[in-house]
């Protein structure tokens, strides 16, 4: 359990110092979804929800041991840390330091388990091995039941996604850019048919696992947590229509279980791209996520919300809302007899709220004062709404109007990145 | 006016069912419902203390289970652990009211006191989660994983069984310093134990006495990790303390240890 020595503490200190650094853009920290129970009375349990251990001073969640085998890379990705022509420290981990950082954090509760991914080193199939031996060795060795996500190499054969998946939970590619022609002027080594065959495998490997795993109970599970990826936004100049129906197309074609959208951080001078120190489109990534929730939970048509008249989305107000002040023909709406679909979609009742609402309004009809309890926030949905009171807020002012009666009546987390933006025009 | 009585019990779950119990057997109207050491507010009120009776504690817990939810259940056990001022109140309304009714009713959050319990449960059920994301367990010299905590609510009794499932190949303590007990995990059983710990045992750090050697190296190693995974560029103060309050960076070496 404690195979380190003195002098080793200090080594593997530094190469985690560069490969937890390199790692770090990659913004997926999920470790839920899993399932993988701790039958075997080993080390460690995925069935519950995700845990986050620690949050960083950038305020994202710490759950993984998130890092890199290596930044040793073949590709010169214009966009990446990691890129060949970079000029930076270079490290590699052997593959039982992996191991032993990651039990010995998990065993602490630092963790819910590992998330490894590489920089590609001599070819996707050497990379890829490395990454499942990693994997390997904690599942057969340390019968760990703990959370593993790794990384797809782009161009990795069928075989060893085959076997990867036997060992991980999640699997992830990132397509990083959102458009081909986006790709092809940053990524030019990569191509996007290396992305996308992983996916593929993962893809029918899952659903062949579920299909036998009904006939038969002992069936190997396959990455029980699906699939993810991730694009970048704000480095190719692509519009949020091209991102949110790029995303909409990775959900429905490979049943990914997440999308992540991570706002550019410049890592290098580029002329084809944002220069250093230029701001982090937070904001934008926000809007973004807030779509993809809207996308995912609320039953929205990513072409409600974006389209040929808007391409892209209101930074001032959230896409509910700006959706729903496009079309006030359906508003408002007496919550105590709307169906659910159209509850979903009033600005301000997120998901908790309208279970409330529905199991609320079976005991009696729910009031100004009841709403305002079960917590939705008024500010917003009061004008979109009417339940059991003669007050009203709808006296059907413009849309326009109703956006800054409701901005300057709340406050907003970015509102000050807003004005210092729009006054720039 | 009738007179209305302040009850005093021992603490436990079953002695507030024993309350409840005896609301209704005496037709009580009841002021107070007191654990110990909580003094009583109303002056011109009857006290009595309730003795903890299982028996009469099952009868209500059963009656209560026929017309309530899972998820109605679990408030009412959340929101009894969570020791609020009161909080006994509104459970003895909540209680009599999904008696009192034939529909089901625990998920009625338009009535006064199932919203208050919901909103009690929703906050232990936080720290419950808090407390098994930020327990910290250091490797003591004797091999046991050690943990210290003072939790907002006395979480302990939740989160056991997590820890259970999760570590079922290490022996593990974790112990509540603000309510003096803790659980202990031999690899067989998870058991309520009390100790006299040595403050200089501590919350964070590994003072040699009682620390494997090793355990202070993987704090530093933990702690670079955290440092380096930061995102300068995209510093969040606000969010960074409204996910981590301040309150619980005690337990964090990430947050603790002075040097790099």
């Amino acid at each position: 359990m404690l195979k380190f020595s003195k002098m080793d503490y200090e080594r593997i200190k530094e190469k985690l110092s560069i490969l937890a650094d390199a790692a770090k853009y990659d913004v997926s920290c999920s470790s839920s979804g899993s399932k993988r129970k701790n039958t075997s009375n080993g080390l460690g349990d995925s069935s519950g929800m995700g845990i986050c251990h620690s949050y960083t001073e950038d305020g994202r969640c710490v759950s993984l041991l998130k890092i890199l085998l290596t930044n040793h890379c073949i590709f010169d990705c214009a966009y990446c840390v990691t890129r060949k022509s970079n000029d930076i420290k270079r490290a590699a981990f052997k593959v039982q330091e992996v191991v032993d950082l990651t039990i010995n954090f998990y065993r602490r509760n630092y963790i819910e388990g590992l998330f490894l991914s590489s920089g590609i080193f001599k070819d996707a199939d050497y990379t890829m091995e490395r990454l499942i031996q990693v994997a390997k060795k904690l599942r057969l060795e340390e019968n760990f039941n703990g959370y593993i996500h790794l990384k797809s190499i782009p161009g990795a054969s069928d075989e060893l996604m085959r076997e990867a998946g036997l060992y991980a939970d999640r699997l992830s590619v990132n397509i990083e850019i959102p458009t081909k022609s986006g790709l092809k002027l940053l990524a030019p080594d990569k191509k996007h048919e290396d992305f996308i065959k992983p996916m593929e495998k993962v893809k029918n490997e899952i659903i062949q696992y579920k299909q036998e795993s009904k006939l038969i109970k002992s069936t190997p599970k396959y990455a029980p947590a699906g699939q993810s990826t991730q694009m970048i936004v704000g480095a190719s100049g692509e519009s949020d229509r091209d991102i949110m129906y790029s995303a909409t197309f990775f959900y429905k074609k490979y049943n990914m279980k997440r999308v992540y959208y991570s706002g550019y951080v410049p890592v290098t001078n580029d002329s084809r791209l944002p220069a250093m120190g230029s701001q982090v489109p937070l904001l934008r990534e926000n809007r973004l996520y807030q779509t993809d929730w809207l996308l995912r939970f609320y039953d929205f048509d990513v072409r409600e919300l974006l389209n040929e008249d808007h391409l892209n989305l209101d930074l001032e107000v959230d896409p509910k809302l700006s959706w729903a002040l496009r079309n006030r023909h359906l508003f408002p709406v007496d919550v105590n007899r709307v169906e659910k679909h159209l509850l979903l979609r009033v600005p301000g009742i997120g998901l908790k709220s309208v279970n409330k609402i529905l199991h609320a309004r079976k005991f009696r009809k729910l009031n100004w004062e009841h709403l305002k309890n079960i917590g939705i926030a008024m500010n917003r949905a009061k004008y979109f709404i009417t339940c059991d009171s003669r007050e009203f807020e709808v006296n059907e002012p413009s849309s326009e109007y109703l956006k800054n009666v409701i901005l300057s009546t709340s406050s907003g987390k970015f509102r000050k990145d807003i004005s210092s933006q729009l006054s720039l025009f | 006016m009738e007179q209305q009585v302040v009850l005093s019990y021992d603490g436990s779950l079953e002695g507030f069912l024993s309350c409840v119990f005896a609301t209704y057997e005496e037709k009580l109207k009841v002021a107070e419902i007191l654990p110990p050491g909580k003094n009583m507010q109303e002056l011109f009120s009857e006290a009595r203390e309730i003795i903890t009776d299982p028996e009469k504690a099952k009868r209500v817990w059963s009656s209560l289970k026929k017309k309530t939810s899972a998820a109605g259940l679990r408030d009412v056990k959340y929101a009894f652990l969570s020791e609020i001022d009161g909080i006994e109140k509104q459970l003895l309304a909540m209680i009599r009211y999904i008696i009192a009714e034939d529909a089901p009713v625990d998920r009625d959050f338009s009535h006064p006191s199932v919203l208050k319990v919901a909103q009690a449960a929703k906050k232990v059920g936080r720290e419950k989660h808090r407390m098994e994301a930020f327990v910290r367990f250091r490797l003591t010299r004797d091999a046991v994983y050690f943990a210290a905590i003072e939790p907002d609510f006395n979480v302990l009794p939740l989160i056991k069984n997590h820890f259970k499932s999760r570590y079922a190949d290490q022996k593990w303590i974790i112990y509540d310093l603000k309510r003096s007990f803790g659980v202990a995990y031999d690899l067989q059983n998870v058991n309520f134990i009390t100790m006299d710990l040595d403050p200089a045992i501590g919350i964070s750090g590994a003072p040699e006495a009682y620390f494997h050697t090793s355990e202070i190296s993987f704090q530093k190693l933990w702690n670079q990790y955290f440092s380096s995974t930061n995102i300068k560029s995209r510093a969040n103060e606000k969010l960074h303390v409204q996910h981590l309050p301040k309150r619980y960076w005690k337990y964090l070496t990430e947050k603790n240890l002075p040097e790099k």
